[in-house]
């Protein structure tokens, strides 16, 4: 009866969200609190029900109740029990219950803290939030029906991707729904702002944590599935500018530039019309990504027709667009900005040039993403861009970014005056122009490796300088170093918290830095015995293993790994599935902070005689994951409450 | 320290406003002729084995996809030498590729490779597109026949 609870559930949960949509806009408008408190009521309803559907999917998935499609398609009876919960949203529909899931969640905490504070836009925010949950709700009831009913009942299941089953699934997908819906909530203040015409500061100041909330989701989300990619996929990079990753990191570039133009907006009333703009066009962002990966677009354009999951998303996106900036239109003269830019020379210009680049960054992703599809349907071929024009026309503008890092912070508000501009940015110009001819000395070759390192250590310096500057303010009251460092960082949290992103900005750059500029690789065939040379590491082959586990059968090859007298074995795998078609690479790799090794055995003798491997030298990658870990500590700083009291 | 907030002459501010639309021409031209020449030497064209039959260009790089023909494939462990048929049912283009094949990748089943036409007759590929789906695609019955005979025939050799 699973199929039908789930169903009736669901449905139940889409005319609550309907309901709750329009009673809190019509209580917004007659004001009539009656209305709005139902419509909490019915908010509540909507994330009980999908609490209840999303508990109903694992317990479904736990028992093998094979009657429900989707708990058949991805999991049978040798799934071990980790990876039949995670299954749940290993795949479109359970995906889709957790992302609304995840809304209604936000929705709920939404409700909590915004229903005494911002008494005109709440309601608003309900409704809209609602719309969005009812949406979801709609995309689960037709084109995309987790609880549909599979008869007859097979025996056994046909199995979850293999490549699914990694830790790194277990986290990736939370994290980044936590941070696709995450943007939910400044969207709906947007809208709240600009229907009730307080298009004002107000709706940012509300949504200002939130949308920091996001983007650590975000972030996070990005990192997890670089770090899958690298250890699961086998082809030993993290980031490869595929469709699914661009969808992703489309919306964390937005997102990144409104966490920067919003200081703007606080302290000099400008770009409130460009702020509005960001948030919808994030927000839109993520609803097209899903449309991107899901609607099999990408494939071509004439899958498009095949399923109805994309003219869903496609048509809710359409109407999304219009509505935003129908609004938009509507308020534009409440839009006007108080300030006006003073100096082409100041932290203004600065983060104006920041969300240029960020937005010039995120137009490139999204051109060379569509770029095929554009083509196939302008002038019937398909031409793709891959990777080498990502790289070449982003990684000007990232660096471009590195350097407004170091200026941006710095720089005074309004005119910067040379004074400033001196006392400020001398040492850490110096410092870099310095650490350019010290790597240039060393061996350091490729010129965009030289600037990316020179760049990274003068925005280090300058986050030194201020640091330094701070921390001996406060140390001049007497405080101890470390608790004047601690306290600064806590009293100025949104500042200070946000250094510490750009500091892991700094490291992960260097890692991308080292890992495109010195990494190695080789491919080769060895006999028992026999060893390859690469980077100053000896590889041998040693023999092959073979043996079954839980749901499939794995070939192990046994590698010595020898380096000045250090020694180390990996083990570098096939895993044969008996539902798949072909064999799944299981990688074996030993990280390091100066370089990973990286072993990938491709193909081999039945007798055990012979393999062929690929070993790969991949250089400072670990400070990717370093430099992650800092950025994520960064914006959890960022997001504590501000204990600065108003100025 | 900082300038008063007095209001300025109209003809300050637009003189002001005006350095800034150019920055932000100057800004749009520079990414728009970046974005012209990363397409113009990234792009690769998705062609059918008949397609690339039928004009092709030495040098330029291209996407083919289709079929491994069966009894096609050739593999050389020991030079890494992988050659194959790609067919579309009309024509079938021979490629070689230097590598051990890919996971996904097997007679009798559709591939993508990325590559130039060398000019002697085959298609020289750098890269087999090995497609990871998230969504599962059901064997056809049967084909755990082959994970069988793996079992039964596989004999390795611990250390």
């Amino acid at each position: 009866v699973i199929p039908e609870i789930g169903y009736g559930a669901l449905i139940a949960a889409l005319l609550l969200a309907l309901y709750g949509s329009g009673a809190a806009a019509v209580g917004a408008r007659r004001g009539r609190s009656t209305l709005v408190e139902s419509a909490q009521h019915a908010a509540l309803g909507v994330f009980a029900l999908l609490s209840g559907c999303l508990a109903l999917l694992a317990y479904a998935f736990l028992t093998f109740d094979f009657s429900v499609r989707y708990v058949a398609s991805n999991t049978n009876l040798g799934t071990p029990f980790y990876y039949r919960l995670t299954a749940v949203w290993g795949a479109l529909e359970g995906s889709i219950i957790l992302w609304a899931w995840m809304l209604a969640l936000y929705t709920l905490i939404a409700m909590l803290r915004h229903r005494r504070r911002a008494r005109e836009l709440y309601p608003w925010v309900l409704s809209v939030m609602l719309a969005v949950l009812a949406f979801f709700l709609l995309v689960m009831t037709i084109p995309a029906p987790p609880f549909q009913r599979l008869s007859p009942v097979p025996a056994d299941g046909r199995g979850l991707n293999p490549l699914l089953e990694d830790s790194g699934m277990i986290t990736h997908p939370v994290a980044l729904y936590l941070g696709f819906t995450g943007f939910t909530v400044p969207f709906a203040f947007a809208m709240a702002a600009l229907i009730t015409g307080r298009a004002g500061d107000a709706w940012l100041t509300a949504t200002r944590r939130w949308t920091i909330i996001a983007w650590y989701f975000l972030s996070l989300g990005l990192l997890i599935g670089g770090w899958w990619s690298y250890h699961v996929l086998g082809w030993g990079g993290y980031w490869a500018w595929d469709p699914v990753e661009n969808a992703a990191f489309m919306p964390w570039l937005t997102g990144t530039a409104l966490l920067h133009s919003v200081m703007i907006q606080e302290r000099r009333r400008m770009l409130r019309l460009w702020n509005l703009a960001l948030v919808i066009a994030t927000f839109a962002l993520t609803l097209f990504g899903t449309f991107l990966t899901r609607s099999g677009v990408i494939a071509s354009v004439h899958a498009f027709s095949q399923g109805s999951i994309g003219a869903f998303f496609l048509s809710f996106l359409a109407l999304v667009l219009l509505a935003a900036l129908g609004l938009l239109a509507w308020r534009w003269d409440a839009l006007k900005a108080d300030g006006e830019l003073d100096s082409v020379v100041s932290r203004e210009s600065a983060f104006l040039l920041n969300n240029v680049l960020l937005v010039a960054a995120a137009f490139t992703v999204f051109f060379g993403t569509v770029f095929p599809l554009l083509s196939e349907a302008l002038r019937g071929v398909k031409v793709s861009v891959g990777a080498p024009f990502f790289n070449q026309v982003n990684v000007p503008l990232f660096l471009a970014l590195i350097f407004l890092m170091g200026v941006g912070p710095l720089i005074a508000w309004r005119r910067a005056s040379p004074a400033n501009l001196k006392r400020n940015f001398l040492g850490p110009i110096a410092l870099g122009i310095a650490a350019a001819a010290v790597f240039r000395l060393v061996g350091v070759r490729p010129v965009l490796a030289v600037l990316a390192l020179a760049l990274s250590v003068f925005v280090a310096a300058t986050i030194a300088v201020d640091f330094g500057r701070a921390t001996r303010a406060r140390r001049r009251h007497g405080e101890p170093f470390l608790r004047a460092m601690v306290g600064l960082v806590l009293r100025h949290n949104r500042r200070y918290g946000g250094f510490v992103v750009h500091l892991g900005i700094l490291v992960i750059a260097v890692g991308v830095t080292g890992s495109q500029a010195w990494s190695l690789q080789t491919e080769t065939t060895l006999r028992r015995g026999e060893a390859a040379d690469l980077g100053g590491y000896r590889v041998r082959f040693e023999g092959l293993a073979g043996r079954e586990e839980s749901n499939h059968f794995k070939v192990e090859g046994t590698f010595a790994v020898a380096r000045n007298g250090t020694q180390l074995t990996l083990r570098p795998a096939k895993k044969f599935y008996p539902q798949e078609q072909s064999p799944i690479a299981y990688v074996d790799y030993r990280l390091g902070l100066r370089e990973d090794v990286y072993l990938v055995l491709g193909d081999f003798a039945r007798d055990g005689t012979q393999a062929t491997v690929k070993v790969q030298i991949n250089r400072l990658v670990s400070w990717i994951w370093i430099g992650g870990a800092i950025l994520t500590l960064g914006a959890l700083i960022a997001v504590l409450p501000e204990r600065r009291k108003p100025a | 320290m900082t300038p008063p907030a007095v209001a300025l002459p109209a003809a300050v501010v637009s003189r002001r406003r005006r350095k800034f639309v150019a920055g932000g021409c100057v800004i749009a031209a520079a990414l728009a002729y970046m974005i012209y020449t990363g397409v113009t030497q990234s792009a690769v064209y998705f062609v059918t084995p008949s397609e690339l039959a039928a004009a092709p260009v030495v040098g330029k790089a291209y996407r083919l996809g289709g079929m491994v023909t069966p009894g096609s494939l050739r593999w050389e462990p020991a030079t890494l030498d992988l050659a194959f048929t790609l067919s579309d049912g009309k024509a079938s283009v021979p490629v070689r590729h230097k590598g051990a094949p890919p996971d996904l990748f097997g007679e009798s089943r559709g591939a993508v490779v990325e590559g130039t036409w060398a000019g002697d007759g085959h298609f020289k590929s750098t890269l087999i597109m090995a497609k990871h789906s998230e969504e599962y695609k059901a064997p056809p019955d049967g084909k755990a026949a082959g994970y069988r005979e793996l079992m039964r025939t596989f004999r390795g050799a611990t250390p």
